[in-house]
Order: structure tokens, then sequence, then C-alpha cells
């Protein structure tokens, strides 16, 4: 139970905070990253109940700028990005020529003619030269901002109130999935109401020479309410109970975004050709006629958790495949999402099983998100 | 963390007491428990099975991971922990008390067990 560090991870501007807080910290695509600060149930279910803080700061800012930004990213992206309003955002994917999924990606409009994209720590120098390999022939400037920023997230039913009480930004006129630039504890900061916890929050993008006193602010703001900092294994754990897709999990370059499940971003009526727009048709058909796997979750009736890899099982013959399991705090069970054969993966259908190192364990399909927060 | 001075630790991270009887409680370190995380499951080897010093007898599982439980010693199972079985996270809020493992009769006991001193300077904790 050792972790071998590999050659010289990349340290966040919260790397000494994490360290003086206890953190045991762990490599995440090449960062040295907080895993947890004492117990992760704990910092789970503070975030769900209160408020947690995280650092995200291995996340990857692509700034896209240009009289032919949005068009740009309409060809480049899945999504309708010439639609996105300034200060609003959007959930989308790059893909390959074949469809594949390369990342998923949430890109903010923040002005006209200018995009924050912001991408997967492990994809990010993938996607910035994919952008860029793309740029060729618009008017538009594809920059790697990955340095100029510090990302903190504060997740929780109580983040609105920790983070009032440190701005006098408009957040009640800040909707879910929406952006705005404004100053938090007195540090200029891009405000987005993002997030990956099904909770809601606020995600604050900010030059990393201030990324220390903004923790340190919301820290004591938070403290009030509860608010803990939170490191990235709870985060797996509350966005599997959102049903959140995680990339290198329930998404692969094998998969276009119609076998994850996720057809819905690919947005065929925008105007002009996008890449992947032949191969997204076809997936889009084989989606309608011949089902592939579906993503489901899985509930365990016992204990064992099922881990990614792991094969979902119907009388001993394989019907699909773990992508992400772990015990879930939220409901007191083993929870899994997995890809399974469209014929077993109706809610309620009888004998699924895991293969658990050997033992078949009987899990019971459902359909996701396995939490959903009350508005 | 401090490991207590009157037992004995194995290098997969367990520790032994001292035999009463001719039989031992074993458990995992504070070290160990710390570095799985919560602990969420459990499974212990049952009374009457036979473990072999340094082979696998069972396994915890925690939120990440799951680790294979080694036995520090060669006997014959005599008491599993259903209060582990039951609340897994005794192993993480006290690995040397509470959150013991399994009683064993110890038939045979390697060589290379670890004084308390010996495995903080092995752990490094």
């Amino acid at each position: 139970m050792s972790t071998a560090p590999s050659a010289a991870p990349r340290r966040t501007a919260l790397d000494a905070l994490h360290r003086s807080l206890g953190a045991t910290m762990t490599d995440f695509a090449g960062w040295d990253m907080p895993l947890r600060y004492a117990s992760e149930r704990d910092e789970h279910n503070a975030v769900r109940t209160r408020a947690g803080l995280f650092d995200l700061s291995h996340m990857g800012e692509i700034t896209v700028t240009g009289p032919q930004a949005a068009a740009f990213l309409s060809y480049a992206l899945v999504g309708n990005i010439a639609t996105v309003g300034v200060g609003r955002a959007r959930y989308t994917m790059i893909v390959a020529e074949d469809g594949g999924i390369l990342d998923d990606l949430i890109v903010y409009r923040l002005a006209d003619t200018e995009y924050l994209v912001v991408a997967n720590a492990g994809n990010a120098q993938l996607v910035l030269d994919t952008l860029t390999g793309r740029a060729g022939g618009f008017d538009t400037e594809v920059r790697d901002d990955r340095d100029a920023y510090a990302l903190l997230a504060v997740q929780g039913p109580d983040s609105p109130a920790v983070l009032k009480s440190v701005t006098d930004a408009d957040l009640d006129g800040l909707k879910y999935y929406a952006g705005l630039p404004g100053t938090v504890a007195g540090v200029p900061a891009l405000i987005a109401r993002t997030g990956y916890t099904g909770e809601d929050g606020f995600e604050l993008f900010v030059d990393p020479a201030h990324a220390e006193q903004l923790w340190k602010a919301l820290t004591e703001a938070g403290a009030p309410y509860g608010l803990i900092p939170c490191g990235l294994s709870c985060r797996d754990t509350l966005r599997l109970e959102a049903g959140m897709p995680l990339y290198g999990h329930e998404l692969t370059t094998a998969l276009t975004p119609f076998d994850a499940g996720l057809g819905r971003v690919v947005k065929f009526e925008k105007e002009g050709d996008f890449v992947g727009r032949e191969a997204l048709s076809a997936a889009a058909a084989r989606a309608e006629t011949a089902p592939p796997r579906k993503l489901v979750g899985l509930i365990a009736e016992g204990r064992r958790v099922p881990r990614a890899g792991y094969p979902v099982v119907v009388d001993g013959r394989v019907v699909g495949e773990v992508t992400s399991g772990a015990p879930s705090p939220t409901l007191g069970k083993p929870i899994a999402m997995a890809y399974v054969d469209a014929a077993h993966a109706e809610p309620g259908t009888e004998g699924v099983g895991v293969d658990i190192r050997g033992t078949h364990e009987p899990y019971e399909v459902v359909a996701l998100p396995f939490y959903k927060r009350r508005k | 963390m401090s490991n207590p001075q009157q037992l004995r630790y194995s290098k997969e991270h367990e520790w032994l007491s001292a035999l009463e009887d001719g039989v031992a409680t074993v458990g995992i370190t504070e070290f160990a428990a710390n570095a799985l995380g919560d602990v969420v499951f459990a499974q212990l080897p049952e009374v009457g099975d036979t473990v072999t010093a340094g082979e696998t007898c069972g396994e915890l599982e925690s939120t990440k991971s799951v680790s294979d439980l080694y036995s520090p010693v060669t006997g014959e199972v005599t008491a599993a922990n259903q209060d582990v079985v039951d609340d897994p996270s005794l192993v993480n809020s006290a690995p040397f008390e509470g959150g013991w493992l399994f009683k064993v009769r110890v038939a045979e006991e390697p060589e290379d067990l670890l004084s308390a001193d010996e495995y903080t300077a092995f752990s490094g904790n």
C-alpha cells in the first residue's frame, strides 16, 4: 500500500497549504493533488449537507478569442457554442473525426468574442493541441491559460451563504451554468455557478498568486457553516452518486457521445460543419436501431464494492462492465456505473450481478442518477 | 501516531499481540488504516480456518481500493471480530483496540516480525 512517486508531479499554488492541513496527496494526471484531508466520508457528507472547499487547479484552462471564436468552437466541438449567451456556460465534448470522445468540457462565454474552455487535467494538452490544429482558417486565437488560473470550488447547500459573506457579486442573479467576473474576498475572480458534485456550488477562477488568500478567506467564512476542505476522493463519490461521467471511466476515445448516453450534447442542427459530424450521424442512427450497451446504475444488495473493469454478469455470462464503483455514503450501499447490454439495462432487470474477484454478487439495475438534490 | 510497544509487527502492516494461552490477536496498524482510507468492508477468516504466515486470509475494502489481508503467523483461527464486520470503520477509529481483526492459535511464527521501534522505522511512521 505504498504509492511510488512518478517523475516530478506538478504542484498547485495551494500545495504548501494542503500539506500544512495534513492532506494525503496523490498523483492525479501528473499533478500532486489532495486525495483527502481526514475522512473522505466526512468530506462527502459535508458537501451533501453543508459545504466543502476544493482545489481544482489541475483543470486545464484554454482561452479562445477573436471575431470567429464562436464559429470556430462550433466547428471544433459537438455543441452549438454560438448560441451560448455571454455569461453562460455549456457542457460539451470534443471528439475525433471518428466520433470517439477526446474529452468532455465546460465552455464559458466571457464576452462576445471570448470563451474559456475548461478541460480535464489528463486531457488538457490533447485538447489544446486539437483546438490549435482545428483553428486554421478561422480568425481566432487559442491560448494556453493553464498557468494563468488557480481554480477553487465551494460546493454544497450552504455554498451560496458562504460565498455571499465574502462577495458583493449578485449571486442570486447567477444561474446554474453561468459565470460572471467579480471580486471574492478582495480577489478578482471569474465566479461560475458550476460544479461536479450534484450540489449547488461555485467555481472560482483566480490568479494563482491569489489562491492562498482566497482559500483562507473561504475557510474562515465557511467555518460557521461547517465548511471543510475536501479532496479528490470525495469528489469522485459525489459525482458518482450524481451520475456524472468521468473521463477515462464512462467516457473514452472508444465511445461516441451516443454510446455514452450523452447524444443530447451533439447538435446536428447547428450552422456549418463540425468535426465528427459524419461519424456521429452514423452513431446516432445506430443508437436508434441497434442500441449498444447502455450506461446504467447498479446498487449492491451486499457490501462488496464493484470497481472499474469488473464484469457485469447474468447467469454466469458477461453482459457488461463496471466503469466506476464506490461505497455511496449517501445511500449507505456500494454503487456503480456500468455499460450493460441493452437487454439487461432496464431498471429492475432481474438477475444482474457483478463478478467481484470471482464471486457473483447481486446488484439492482437503476436509472441514473443515484442522487438528486432537492431544489 | 505511535505503535504500541507491546505488539509485534509484520512488513505487511499487521500487528500481533503477545500470546495468551498460545493465542494471539491480529489487526492492521494505524499507518495501514490511514493508507487505506475509510474501510467499508472487511472479509475476515472464519473460526477454524488455518492461516499461513505471509499468505492472504481475507480482504479489507476502502472507498478507493481493496487490499488483501495477510496473516502475520501460521495457525488456526479461534475468533473473528464480528464488530468489525458490522462496522468496518472500527479499523480506522481504533486499529489497535476495538478494530482488531482475528485471533489465531499460533503454530508457527516467521522470524522477521518487527518490534514497535523497528516497525516505526520501517513504515516511516
